[in-house]
């Protein structure tokens, strides 16, 4: 239990002073002409291998910090001989840019995140894989099976991994009422007592909450946004901005922010809500009638892959009921094989119904809009998207 | 050849002494070889990594691929300066540097004097360890000290309720930063003061006070012109310590407490835009440049 938080912004920033030297000498010559979206990834024809032949010896992940765990890794290489070299990544940018180039030759796969995933697919950086060949993934949720951030023409260029709603969490004392809309954390009322995350990926959110509140605007796909659209997400958060106590960087801030009555609501993860519950804390969360974003990871495989069998032996391994269990109750997050259930009881009981990994209706799914990078490239081919890196500088701006 | 033979220093023998002999012929060399590693790892290492960046910030990154575009333009530079954003997230960086540095030299000075010219050996020793204890324990766990200070239901808020005080909401504000950033650089500002103070004469105390100076006027004219480059020394840590931090601001900031380090990161860390990041890293460079002039002029550089 020891990291969901760590994973996800703590070595964000120890990393930031060596990834700032690298990435500047790195970036030095670097030559490459626009992407454009309406082309298929570069690897879209690229066959993937028909049966998994026997394993090099070693495999080589660069991943969140603990998703090859001791327990579940050193099975996996007693079992198949694949001795795991593993570089836990601090970003999802740094795992673009260390899956630049397929990978290098160096890399065999990449536990990247919904706001990594279309970078890389886009990239040329990872190829497609054959689903038969994991035996679990007719297992999988059915949305998890082909989800759009990794799913490109009905091309899987990666094996789903775990996921988490991005939920509303309040204090039950200060609302006694469970609240079922967003608007709680854009309502003056609330003022100084809100958090939310220091992500710029937030914008979607408030994205998603402007799609059904001000149905004017046209939202359709929070990460889809025009000029337009954007500007007018960008003047809610700016007005949210005096009512936000702290922009919360880690899990663990967020858990002290509630528990020492700092704040009272805020958008959180499953993990948060179940560690302060777990302390006896007047705490509940919430996924509100507006729906809620998510976060989803994607085990993909490098096109210049040296260590393929050992690579889709891994994924046949990390695919299974039990290990998804294992890792799902490690780090607080939602299996996609639903046959995790019975095993995550079996590991922390009523964890399976905590984490939503017991939901199996397409309603449920839907009513979460999953990561993806923003692109200028929006779904119906136009370029009147908002791209990310505009995304980072707004947010800049809200935060002032 | 002879002549030459005499005039050459004593060999104290073994295989130094063609080399010895070659110094003393060539008097440079030595100084060139002795200068060599030195200068060449500031030369490369980092006037080069400086020079990069420089270079860096007048590109700019393909909003889709992230990858750097090597096209010569302003752009960067011109955001910053247009983009009023900007102008208010550097505008706090150097004003709470301004004034934790102020917060840090009131508190040290009265501090390094007591430990330089009143307090005994052993006190001083003692003393001496205090100041430096904190450095021993991580950054972190102590911004983290201060949250458990500072918060809602903190022991600040604690202490006041018990003394029948209202709650004073200082957590998560810049006020909060400010404080905590003063604490964490004291002992670089400690330590250069009690230097100055210690090498201070007691001949111009004593002298001052032959003169029939009272206290304050020794202090006002006497000690503190002299300890004035110790103070600047250690403004320099506490200025550029603050300048550059952009942990504190994520821990203990409040909504609006962005320093330029969070953007360069957020920027470099979330978007790869590392051009900008450049271009924005320019900021604090120029403004150490112009500090650094300053201090110099006050003879800072000799106290250090």
């Amino acid at each position: 239990m020891s990291s969901a938080e760590g994973r996800k912004s703590f070595w964000r920033l120890a990393c930031v002073s060596a990834s700032a030297v690298v990435a500047i000498t790195a970036c030095g010559s670097s030559n490459t002409p626009t992407g454009s979206t309406q082309a298929p990834p570069p690897t879209a024809n690229m066959k993937p291998p028909t049966s998994v032949g026997a394993g090099e010896g070693q495999l080589n992940l660069v991943l969140w910090d603990g998703y090859a765990d001791k327990s579940w890794a050193d099975p996996f290489t007693a079992a198949t001989g694949c001795k795991l070299n593993l570089h836990p990544a601090g970003s999802s940018d740094e795992m673009v840019s260390l899956m630049k180039d397929g990978g290098g030759g160096q890399w065999d796969m990449v536990s990247a995140s919904g706001d990594a995933d279309l970078r890389l697919i886009y990239g040329g950086d990872v190829k497609p894989m054959n689903t038969d060949l994991i035996p679990d993934f007719k297992n999988f949720q059915a949305y998890f099976q082909s989800p759009p951030y990794n799913t490109i023409g009905g091309v899987h260029y990666g094996i789903s991994l775990q996921w988490g709603p991005n939920t509303l969490l309040y204090s039950t004392k200060k609302f006694p009422t469970p609240p079922t809309s967003w608007s709680v954390i854009y309502d003056k009322a609330n003022q100084g007592l809100v958090t939310v995350p220091d992500n710029p990926i937030q914008i979607a959110d408030a994205a998603l909450y402007l799609s059904k509140t001000q149905p004017s605007l046209g939202i359709t796909d929070p990460y889809e946004l025009t000029q337009k659209q954007f500007d007018a997400t960008v003047a809610l958060l700016k007005q949210q901005q005096p009512l936000i106590k702290h922009y919360w960087a880690l899990a663990t801030d967020e858990i002290s922010l509630f528990q020492n009555g700092d704040v009272t609501v805020g958008a959180a993860w499953p993990y948060q809500t179940i560690q302060l519950q777990q302390n006896g804390g007047p705490f509940a969360d919430t996924i509100p009638q507006e729906g809620a974003t998510g976060w989803a990871d994607t085990w993909m495989m490098a096109t210049k892959a040296p260590h393929p069998n050992c690579a889709y032996k891994w994924v046949q391994w990390v695919s299974t009921a039990q290990v998804q269990a294992e890792q799902a109750i490690s780090f607080g997050e939602t299996p996609v094989n639903s046959k995790a259930c019975a095993q995550m009881d079996a590991l922390d009981a009523g964890s399976c119904h905590q984490y939503h990994a017991d939901e199996t209706g397409a309603a449920y799914f839907n009513t979460i809009k999953f990561w993806k990078t923003p692109l200028s490239t929006c779904d119906n081919g136009s370029q009147n998207c908002v791209p990310y890196d505009q995304w980072v500088s707004a947010w800049t701006t809200i935060k002032g | 050849m002879s002549v030459k033979a005499a005039r050459r220093p004593p060999s104290k023998g073994g295989g130094a002494a063609p080399f010895q002999a070659l110094f003393w012929r060539l008097p440079w060399l030595r100084a060139v070889l002795l200068l060599v590693p030195p200068l060449g790892w500031f030369v490369f290492v980092y006037l080069a990594a400086l020079g990069l960046l420089l270079i860096t910030a007048f590109w700019t990154i393909d909003p889709f691929t992230t990858q750097v575009v090597e096209s010569w333009n302003l752009d960067n530079f011109r955001i910053i300066l247009t983009d009023p954003t900007y102008w208010t997230i550097i505008g706090r960086t150097v004003l709470i540097a301004g004034l934790v540095t102020l917060t840090d030299a009131v508190l040290a000075f009265p501090f390094a004097y007591f430990m330089a010219r009143v307090a005994s050996r052993r006190v001083q020793t003692i003393l001496f360890a205090a100041v430096l204890l904190p450095l021993w324990a991580s950054y972190l766990a102590r911004v983290y000290a201060w949250i458990l200070i500072l918060n809602h239901d903190g022991v600040l808020n604690w202490s006041l309720q018990k003394v029948g005080l209202p709650a004073a909401n200082i957590g998560y504000t810049n006020v909060a930063m400010w404080l905590v950033f003063s604490y964490i650089w004291l002992p670089f500002m400690v330590i250069p003061v009690y230097t100055a103070l210690e090498r201070l004469p007691e001949s111009l105390l004593e002298a001052a006070a032959d003169l029939g100076a009272r206290r304050w006027r020794t202090v006002r004219d006497v000690v503190l012109p002299l300890v004035l480059p110790g103070v600047v020394a250690g403004s320099i840590f506490t200025f550029s310590l603050t300048l550059g931090d952009y942990i504190t601001p994520i821990l203990i900031g409040g909504a609006s407490s962005n320093f330029i380090g969070n953007v360069v990161y957020a920027n470099i860390g979330i978007a790869n835009n590392v051009p900008f990041a450049a271009a924005l890293t320019m900021v604090p460079v120029a403004v150490m440049t112009v500090y650094l002039t300053v201090a110099q002029r006050l003879g800072a550089f000799e106290a250090l």
